[in-house]
């Protein structure tokens, strides 16, 4: 076998030597820290991206917290003028009640005193119909006028208190 | 026709000689110069977009990187970054001397003993001077594992010290003896062809796995050899 002639081992030592230590070199110099460079570009790259996808992220919650506040601050105020006007409208709505109550009151009361007046003035006006009513049935009766004082009396008399 | 031992030949290309000493430029020196210019001139060619969204060239180099460093990562850890280069080096070296002995007319150089040893030796001398330079003269406590009792040591320190010392020699050997064995078969069976006329294409059927196979065998064998690496180095940092 060539490999166990003993001839052929210096020069192969002596370029396999040669070649790995260039192989080290141009490896350790040239080739391999571009590699790294462009990796650790991208590494970098990537890491950039997640920090600021991570930021905007962040700055979206709050502008959603913000918006969510707005709203409920939104919500609360309307409640409280709604509140505000319908506490109002009330107040105003028991004072026109007052108001129309106590004109309904009053209305009620004059009405009962011109009640009280007609029937007043009914029962005066009762005794003078029936006087004549009376004086007229007598002198049917009797064929003539009846004494006026007499008849009148008389109608006192049934009538009594009651008039 | 040629042997099938043939292929592992080595030619002077140009004849260098310093002193006794022969340095001949070879076919196998051409093919190891090869595998430099292809590795350097892929990953330079490679990474020349330099783009943050890789295309084709620039992922198999990126690929080939994360490769190298998940290998060093989960058997070394953090402090086999510094080795990194090497490890790199070491794995795409012996990758295009076995792919590159899968070329009609190629020569794959890790078939030679001497230059997987001197691989081995690079690996195993590297790897003891980081343990005593990383643990001190306490690196010497790698050859009596945790928990043995003291009476066991003076059988235990020989055979571990034995067994430390056979890294290279198992290193190198199973590198070697894979290549030349999987290139003498396919010689083997390609001779076949030839020789059987027209009942050659089983013969050629076989070839044809056996190329298959072959591919599979460089990379495995390159892969090992890195990850064996990696475990020497990690035991060197560790110990265990």
């Amino acid at each position: 076998m060539p490999q166990f002639d003993p001839a052929v081992w210096p020069p192969q030592i002596v370029w396999l030597i040669i070649s790995f230590i260039a192989l080290y070199f141009l490896m350790a110099r040239i080739a391999l820290p571009r590699v790294a460079e462009v990796l650790e570009e991208r590494e970098f790259r990537i890491n950039e991206s997640l920090r600021k996808a991570e930021a905007l992220k962040l700055q979206a919650e709050d502008a959603v917290a913000a918006y969510e506040k707005l709203m409920v601050d939104a919500r609360t105020k309307a409640h409280d003028q709604l509140r505000t006007v319908r506490e109002r409208a009330d107040a105003e709505a028991a004072e026109r009640h007052a108001q129309l109550s106590e004109l309904l009151s009053k209305q009620v009361a004059d009405a009962e005193a011109r009640i009280a007046a007609a029937r007043g003035q009914a029962v005066a006006h009762i005794r003078e119909v029936a006087v004549a009513v009376t004086g007229a049935a007598i002198e049917r009766l009797i064929g003539q006028p009846a004494d006026a004082t007499s008849v009148s009396n008389a109608v006192e008399v049934v009538l009594g208190g009651k008039a | 026709m040629a042997s099938p031992l043939h292929q592992f030949e080595v030619h002077t290309i140009l004849p260098i000689q310093i002193g006794n000493f022969n340095a001949s430029f070879t076919n196998a020196s051409l093919f190891m110069l090869v595998a430099v210019a292809v590795i350097t001139g892929f990953l330079v060619q490679a990474m020349k977009p330099r783009s943050v969204i890789p295309g084709r060239l620039q992922s198999i180099a990126e690929l080939a990187y994360e490769f190298i460093a998940n290998m060093i990562r989960t058997n070394v850890g953090r402090e086999g970054r510094p080795y990194f280069p090497f490890i790199f080096s070491l794995f795409f070296f012996i990758l295009l001397g076995n792919m590159l002995g899968m070329l009609p007319y190629g020569y794959a150089f890790t078939s030679h003993l001497v230059v997987t040893l001197g691989l081995a030796l690079a690996v195993f001398i590297g790897t003891t001077v980081i343990g005593f330079i990383k643990n001190g003269l306490g690196f010497c406590g790698f050859f009596l594992p945790h928990g043995t009792p003291i009476f066991l040591a003076p059988l235990l320190i020989p055979l571990e010290v034995m067994s430390y010392r056979f890294r290279p020699v198992s290193l190198s050997l199973r590198l070697f003896a894979n290549m030349t064995a999987g290139h003498t078969l396919l010689k083997v069976f390609a001779g076949f062809v030839v020789s059987l006329g027209f009942m050659g294409f089983i013969p050629m059927l076989a070839v044809i796995g056996l190329t298959g196979l072959e591919f599979l065998v460089a990379f495995l064998q390159a892969y090992v050899y890195a990850v064996l690496a990696c475990i020497y180095l990690n035991d060197a940092l560790h110990m265990h």
